[in-house]
C-alpha cells in the first residue's frame, strides 16, 4: 500500500492504494468518479483522457501512487457553475453520440486547444484530427468532434 | 495486474538499493509502455521503482555542440526543448511523433530506449546519431547499446540517466506507421556527419533497430534522395505479419530513407 | 415550431455525457457486490478432460467458481439461434448445441469454460488464471470455405460437414438462362472481410439475485432489454420474466453486437443465485475480441450479365458465409434475408438467383453488425456495376441509370416490393455535390505532385424497419418484430413516452420528444423519453436495423392518435362543441373558428380528476400501442468517394466522400446527418482498414488494436452531405431509417475509388498500404504518374 494525496477536481482526495492501482481505478472506484471510463486495455482508445498537471494523460496508464502532490482534473471538474466551453461546443455541434468517449474527446479537445494557444500556432481542421490520434469514436466519425473542437477553440 | 510494490526514491542510491532489494524490479520512466505489458500480465515484476522523483533526471541542458537530455524527460518536453532544437531539430520532430500527445505527456526516453521495442522510434534516432547513453556506472555507445529485440546493454541494476547527442551535420527521420498501433513500421532516421552517413533503420528488423551499410555508403558519397535507389535493399532479417511482409517493409526502406534525406536538406 | 419534425434540436441528452454523469452498467455498484472473471480456452478447439479449481478456491478473496456442467445441471438452456433458415432441398438447418459456458468441448479461442467470483475485479481476474483445466487438443479450422472441404475438421456431431444450410433464393434456371443470352459477363470474387464491431463500451452486466422475492435483476449493455428478459426466461430458463427485471442504462454504442444475449450475462444471473451475492462482469478489450460477435466474414462468386445496350440480364451469386463455433442469435437471418433479398441493388432486374452456404468454423460467433447482410449485398451489386462499366468502356454512372429502377412499387425476383425512391435524383445530386465534372482536373493536378486519384461511385438500397411480423414469421422468424409505446399524459399536462426502442447513441430521448412535441405543440422539456428497463415499458424489440424510426416512434404515433381521441372528446364534452370541431395547436385544445379553448394542461386535469367527463368515459389520459409495420422500407442512395493514392507506399487518403441519401422523411437533420457520418466511417474502416484475422489454427491474430485497425480522425474526412426525399408511403411519419447506410453504401465506393485510381480491379478489403502497393506492382504505374 502506498498512501497517496493529489487534489483531484480542486479537492483533496487521498487514500492507501496498492501499488498497482491505476488512476483510472482510483478514480472510478475508489472517488467514484464514474465519467472517467475505460474502453481498451492497450492504451489507445483514449476514453480515460483526463488532466494531470494541466496535461493530458491517460489515466489507465498511470500509477495512482505515482501522483503524490499532483492535481488532477476529470471531465467531472470541469463545469464551474456553467459548462466548460468545450462542452457546450460538444453538444452545440452534436459532438456525441452514445457518449462513452467524449469525456475523453474533451480533455484531449481543451488540452490541445491550450498547447496551441501557448505556442501561437493555428489549429487547423488537419491538426485536430492529427491530434486526436489518441481518442477513438466509433459513433460520430469525428466529423462533429472536429467542429466541436474547432468551435470550442474559438470561444476559449 | 498482478500486486506490485511502488517505489519512489529520491536519488540513485536509494534506486539501485531499491532494484537489489526486490525480487524482480522494473524502473518505471514513463509507464507507456511497461503499464500496458503489466495490464495484459506480459510482465509481473515484484516491484517498480519510480525514478521521476530522482533530482536531474528530467533535466536537458546544452554544453558546446551536444545536448544532455534527462532519461525521465518525456517525450513532449524533448519536442518541445529549445535545447534539443538547437543541437538537433530532427530528434525533436522524433519526439513529437511519438505515440499520440496524452503518451508523449507521460513516456520518456530513458524508458523508451530500455525497452528497446523494434518498433519504438528512439532506438532509430539514437543509433543515427551516435548518441551516448549515461548510466549510474558508465557511458555507453548508441552502437553498443541496442543488442537485440528488447535487449540492451544494462546490466542488472543499471539506470540510465541521461543521454549525449552531438549536432549532426544534417538529420530527418520518416517514418510509416503501423496502421493500427501507430507504433512504426518503418522508421529510417538518416543523420550526416564529420564521419559520413549513418542511417539507423526501427520498426523492421528481426532483430530490432540497426544501421544500414548499404544506405550510409550510397549517402556518405552522395547526400541526395536519388543516391537512395541504387542500393539494394534486402528483405533477409526484416520481420513479416498481418501488415507488412519482409518485402514490402524492405521496399519501405528505402522510400522511407529518401524522404528523410529529402526532409533533411 | 421550431422542436418539431425537421428541426436540428440539439440533444437533450448530452448534458449528462459531457458532465461525465452518464450512468453506463460497469458504473454501477451494487451493495454485496462480488465480481465475476470467466476461465476461457486458449485452444480453438479441444475437449475439456478436467476442471482443477483447488488453487483458485484457495486463494483469499475468492468466494467460489462454477462451470458448464454444474450450470447445466441446474438446467440452463442453451443459447438459440433466432431464426430457422431451410436448405434449398427443404431440410431444417442443423446447427451445433451452445451451452452458456462449455461442457465436454470448446469451439473457439475464448469460450468460457469456469467463471470465477471473488470480491475483486483483481482478484477474480487472477483467481480465473489459477484454474488449471486439462484439454485435449483437436484440430481446427477457421475458414469457411476450408471447412467445407473434405476432411475438414467437425465441429457438431449433428451438422455434417459443417454445413449448416445450402439456401436459395431466386430462379436458378432463369438467372443461368438470362446469363447464357448476355452479349457481356461480368465475373468478380470477393471476400467480404471479417469485422469486429467494438462499440467503446465494452460488455458489462451485474447480476443481482433477491432470494426473499426469487427475483433477479440485470443490468446490462443491452440494445433490446425486452427480448433479453424474453430469450432468459423462455430458453435460458433463468427465470420466469415477472421475476426477472433487466435494465440498460446508458449504453456506449452497440451497432449489432449488444443485441444478443452471451453467455456471461446468463451465467452471472445464474451465478449470483448459486452465490448469493451480486455478480458484476464488465470485458476489457481483449475479451471483447473474442467475445463480441464479429461480422461479415463472406466468400463470394459473383456473375451479371449485360445486353449489348448495357442493360442487366442476369445476376447469379454464390455465397459462403461464416458463421463461427455456434449460431447466434440473427446470424442465419443475416445472410440469408438480410442478404438474398437486397439483390436486385437499385436496378430492374428480372432474374436474379443467390445460393448462400452457412458454415461452422473455429471463431467467434458471427451474426449482425451495423448493416448485416445488406454491405455484403450492396459490396457484390456495386462491385459489379462499377467494374461492368469499366469493362464494357462505359461511364460507371450512365450503366447504373440504363437500369434504375423508376416506378414504384416495384417488386424484385427475391421477395421485397420497393415501395419508394428516386435513384436518378440521388445520383445527380451525389454527382453535383460532388463536382464529378470537375475531376479530371482535380486527376490531373494530384498527378502533377505524383499522387493517383482515383473515383468511384455505389449506389445502395437497403431494407429497413424489419419487419412485418407475419412476413417474417413465415420466413423463420422466432419473434414479431413490431414495437410498443405507452404515451402518458400527466395531470399537469406533461408527458413521458415509454418506448420499446433503446438508444445507445441515437439520441432518442431528443427524436423522439420531437415527434410528440410537432403533434400537440408542447415544448421538448415537458417530454420526457422513458427506455430501457423492463419494469418501466410493458414490451418491446429493441434497436438494430434502422428500426427506431420506422417503427418505435410509428408506435409512438399510434398510441399519440388514441389520446388525441380522448382528448378531444373530453374537449368537446367540456366546451360543448363537437368533436370534430375540436383541433389541437401550440398546446391548446380548440374550437375551430372560435375563440372557444382549453389550454392542454386543463384537459390533462379534467381527465385525472374526473369531475366532468363524458358520460361512460374512464378517467386518465395514457394510452399504449403496438405498431406492426406492413413493409419494410427502404433507404437509398448515391455515395462517391475521390482518392488519392501515394504510389510509392501505396498508402489511401480519402480526399473527398460525398453521400446522398433518401431517408424518407427526416426528423432531426443534425442526428440523421451524425448517424451518416458514423456510418460512412464504419464503411471506411472495414473497406481500408479493419479485419479480423485468424491463423490456420484458429488463433486470433488481431486480438488488440494494436493489430485490430479502428478508424481513427486522421484517416477519414470531413463528409459532404446531401439529401433527396421521397416519403415512406407504408408507414404515418413517412420515415425510412438513417442507422445503417452509411456503412452498407460506403465500402464499394471506397474500393472502386482506388480499383479506378490505380487501374488494378484485382483488391481486397481492407486495402492496406501493403496490398494498394503490391496491386500497383501487379499492373504497373498507370500512365498518368509516370
Amino acid at each position: 500500500m502506498t498512501s497517496v494525496t493529489m487534489t483531484v477536481n480542486g479537492k483533496a482526495a487521498s487514500g492507501d492504494v496498492p501499488g498497482e492501482t491505476l488512476l483510472s481505478d482510483f478514480l472510478r472506484e475508489h472517488l467514484r468518479l464514474t465519467g472517467t471510463h475505460v474502453g481498451c486495455d492497450t492504451s489507445q482508445c483514449g476514453a480515460c483522457v483526463v488532466h494531470v498537471d494541466g496535461k493530458a494523460v491517460k489515466s489507465c496508464t498511470v500509477l495512482a501512487a505515482s501522483l503524490d502532490g499532483a492535481e488532477v482534473t476529470t471531465v467531472e471538474g470541469l463545469a464551474n457553475g456553467e459548462l466548460h466551453p468545450m462542452q457546450v461546443a460538444f453538444n452545440e455541434n452534436h459532438g456525441l453520440q452514445c457518449g462513452f468517449c467524449t469525456p475523453g474527446m474533451i480533455m484531449s479537445g481543451i488540452d490541445m486547444i491550450n498547447r496551441y494557444k501557448a505556442e501561437g500556432k493555428e489549429l487547423t481542421d488537419d491538426a485536430i484530427r492529427h491530434e486526436l490520434e489518441g481518442n477513438i469514436c466509433r459513433c460520430t466519425g469525428y466529423h462533429n468532434i472536429v467542429r466541436s473542437i474547432k468551435d470550442a477553440a474559438a470561444s476559449m | 495486474m498482478y500486486a506490485v510494490n511502488y517505489h519512489k526514491p529520491a536519488s540513485i542510491e536509494d534506486a539501485v538499493a531499491a532494484i537489489g532489494g526486490a525480487d524482480e524490479a522494473k524502473i518505471l520512466a514513463g509507464g507507456q509502455t511497461l503499464l500496458p505489458t503489466m495490464k495484459q500480465h506480459l510482465a509481473a515484476p515484484s516491484d517498480v521503482i519510480d525514478i521521476r522523483g530522482i533530482g536531474g533526471m528530467t533535466d536537458i541542458a546544452v554544453r558546446g555542440d551536444t545536448v544532455t537530455i534527462g532519461a525521465a524527460a518525456t517525450h513532449a518536453a524533448v519536442a518541445g526543448s529549445n535545447e534539443v532544437g538547437s543541437v538537433c531539430p530532427a530528434l525533436a520532430a522524433l519526439a513529437a511523433g511519438i505515440g499520440d500527445p496524452a503518451v508523449r505527456h507521460m513516456g520518456t526516453i530513458g524508458g523508451s530506449i530500455a525497452n528497446n521495442d523494434p518498433a519504438a522510434d528512439y532506438p532509430a534516432g539514437l543509433l543515427a546519431l551516435g548518441a551516448t547513453i549515461v548510466t549510474n556506472n558508465r557511458e555507453i555507445a548508441a552502437d553498443e547499446f541496442f543488442t537485440g529485440m528488447f535487449t540492451t546493454a544494462l546490466e542488472d541494476g543499471e539506470i540510465i540517466t541521461a543521454i549525449n547527442v552531438s549536432a549532426p551535420g544534417k538529420a530527418a527521420y520518416a517514418k510509416f506507421r503501423n496502421p493500427a498501433s501507430r507504433y512504426a513500421m518503418v522508421g529510417v532516421f538518416v543523420a550526416k556527419t564529420g564521419d559520413g552517413a549513418r542511417v539507423a533503420v526501427t520498426g523492421a528488423g528481426e532483430d530490432g533497430v540497426f544501421r544500414h551499410d548499404g544506405l550510409e555508403q550510397a549517402l556518405g558519397t552522395n547526400w541526395s534522395p536519388d543516391a537512395v535507389d541504387a542500393v539494394a535493399v534486402s528483405a533477409d532479417g526484416l520481420m513479416s505479419d498481418i501488415h507488412a511482409s519482409a518485402d514490402y517493409r524492405a521496399h519501405l526502406i528505402k522510400v522511407m530513407a529518401k524522404r528523410a534525406v529529402a526532409a533533411a536538406g | 415550431m421550431s422542436e418539431g419534425i425537421g428541426a436540428a434540436v440539439k440533444r437533450k441528452e448530452d448534458k449528462r455525457f459531457i458532465t461525465g454523469r452518464g450512468k453506463y452498467t460497469d458504473d454501477i455498484r451494487m451493495e454485496n457486490q462480488a465480481y465475476g472473471a470467466f476461465v476461457r480456452s486458449p485452444h480453438a478447439h479441444a475437449e475439456i478432460r478436467g476442471i482443477d479449481a483447488t488453487a483458485a478456491l484457495a486463494m483469499e478473496g475468492v468466494i467460489a467458481v462454477h462451470t458448464g456442467p454444474e450450470l447445466k445441471e441446474d438446467g440452463i438452456g442453451d443459447i438459440i439461434t433466432g431464426w430457422a433458415i431451410h436448405s434449398k432441398d427443404g431440410n431444417p438447418m442443423n446447427v451445433g448445441a451452445w451451452n452458456p459456458m462449455a461442457t465436454a468441448r470448446v469451439r473457439h479461442v475464448g469460450e468460457p469454460v469456469a467463471i470465477v467470483i471473488a470480491e475483486s475485479q483483481a482478484l477474480a481476474r487472477l483467481a480465473a488464471e489459477a484454474v488449471e483445466v486439462d484439454y485435449e487438443e483437436l484440430p481446427a479450422v477457421a475458414a469457411a470455405t476450408r471447412a467445407l472441404e473434405d476432411g475438414a475438421p467437425l465441429l457438431h456431431d449433428n451438422v455434417p460437414g459443417n454445413l449448416i444450410f445450402d439456401w436459395e433464393i431466386g430462379d436458378e434456371a432463369a438467372a443461368d438462362a438470362g446469363l447464357a443470352g448476355a452479349a457481356h459477363i461480368t465475373e468478380l470474387d470477393i471476400v467480404n472481410n471479417r469485422l469486429a464491431p467494438n462499440a467503446i463500451e465494452p460488455r458489462s452486466a451485474i447480476a443481482v439475485y433477491n432470494d426473499i422475492d426469487d427475483h433477479y435483476t440485470l443490468y446490462t449493455t443491452s440494445q433490446n432489454p425486452h427480448v433479453a428478459r424474453l430469450v432468459l426466461s423462455a430458453f435460458y430458463n433463468v427465470a420466469p420474466e415477472h421475476k426477472l427485471r433487466v435494465i440498460a442504462p446508458d449504453v456506449g454504442g452497440g451497432f449489432g453486437s449488444k443485441i444478443y444475449i452471451y453467455p456471461e450475462e446468463i451465467t452471472c444471473l445464474w451465478a449470483s443465485m448459486k452465490t448469493g451475492r451480486s455478480v458484476k462482469w464488465t470485458s476489457d478489450r481483449s475479451e471483447a475480441f473474442m467475445t463480441d460477435a464479429h461480422a461479415r466474414d463472406h466468400v463470394t462468386k459473383a456473375r451479371m450479365g449485360f445486353d449489348a445496350d448495357g442493360k442487366i440480364v442476369g445476376l447469379k451469386v454464390n455465397t459462403v458465409a461464416n458463421i463461427g463455433a455456434y449460431a447466434s442469435l440473427f446470424a442465419t437471418a443475416t445472410p440469408t434475408y438480410l442478404y438474398g433479398t437486397l439483390l436486385s441493388g437499385q436496378y430492374d432486374i428480372t432474374n436474379v438467383y443467390c445460393d448462400v452456404k452457412a458454415v461452422h468454423t473455429n471463431t467467434v460467433p458471427v451474426d449482425a453488425y451495423r448493416g448485416a447482410g445488406r454491405p455484403e449485398a450492396t459490396f457484390v451489386m456495386e462491385r459489379l456495376m462499377e467494374t461492368a462499366a469499366r469493362e464494357m468502356g462505359m461511364d460507371p454512372a450512365e450503366l447504373r441509370r440504363r437500369n434504375f429502377i423508376t416506378e414504384f412499387p416495384h417488386q424484385t425476383p427475391v421477395i421485397m416490393t420497393y415501395d419508394s425512391g428516386d435513384f436518378h435524383a440521388l445520383l445527380e445530386k451525389g454527382q453535383a455535390a460532388a463536382d464529378v465534372a470537375g475531376f479530371a482536373a482535380r486527376k490531373a493536378e494530384a498527378a502533377s505532385r505524383g499522387k493517383l486519384r482515383g473515383i468511384g461511385y455505389s449506389c445502395y438500397i437497403e431494407a429497413c424497419g424489419i419487419a412485418p411480423s407475419k412476413a417474417v414469421g413465415s420466413l423463420g422468424a422466432g419473434v414479431g418484430l413490431w414495437e410498443s409505446a405507452e404515451v402518458r399524459v400527466n395531470p399537469v399536462g406533461t408527458i413521458e413516452i415509454l418506448t420499446g426502442s433503446h438508444a445507445h447513441g441515437q439520441g432518442h430521448e431528443t427524436t423522439f420528444a420531437q415527434v410528440v412535441s410537432d403533434r400537440f405543440g408542447l415544448p421538448m422539456d415537458n417530454i420526457t423519453i422513458v427506455h430501457g428497463d423492463t419494469d418501466k415499458v410493458q414490451m418491446g424489440m429493441g434497436t438494430y436495423g434502422s428500426r427506431s424510426g420506422a417503427v418505435g416512434m410509428n408506435a409512438i404515433v399510434k398510441a399519440m392518435d388514441k389520446v388525441e381521441a380522448k382528448v378531444k372528446k373530453i374537449a368537446a364534452h367540456t366546451l360543448e362543441a363537437s368533436e370534430d370541431d375540436i383541433v389541437i395547436e401550440d398546446g391548446e385544445v380548440k374550437v375551430a373558428g372560435t375563440d372557444k379553448k382549453m389550454a392542454w394542461h386543463e384537459v390533462g386535469l379534467a381527465a385525472y380528476t374526473a369531475h366532468n367527463l363524458p358520460d361512460g368515459m374512464e378517467p386518465g389520459l395514457k394510452e399504449g400501442a403496438f405498431y406492426d409495420p406492413t413493409n419494410f422500407t427502404f433507404p437509398s442512395g448515391t455515395y462517391i468517394c475521390e482518392v488519392e493514392v501515394d504510389p510509392e507506399t501505396g498508402v489511401v487518403e480519402i480526399v473527398q466522400f460525398t453521400a446522398a441519401d433518401d431517408f424518407g422523411t427526416v426528423i432531426n437533420p443534425m442526428i440523421v446527418e451524425g448517424q451518416v457520418h458514423g456510418g460512412v466511417t464504419q464503411g471506411i474502416g472495414q473497406a481500408l482498414l479493419e479485419n479480423v484475422v485468424y491463423d490456420e489454427d484458429g488463433q486470433l491474430i488481431t486480438g488488440s488494436y494494436m493489430d485490430y485497425c479502428m478508424p481513427r480522425a486522421d484517416d477519414v474526412p470531413s463528409y459532404v452531405l446531401e439529401h433527396s426525399t421521397t416519403v415512406a408511403p407504408s408507414n404515418p411519419l413517412g420515415v425510412k431509417g438513417c442507422g445503417e447506410a452509411g456503412a452498407i453504401g460506403s465500402p464499394p465506393a471506397v474500393i472502386n475509388a482506388i480499383t479506378d485510381a490505380i487501374g488494378n480491379n484485382n483488391l481486397t478489403m481492407p486495402a492496406t498500404p501493403q496490398k494498394v502497393w503490391a496491386a500497383i506492382q501487379e499492373v504497373g504505374l498507370p500512365q498518368a504518374a509516370e
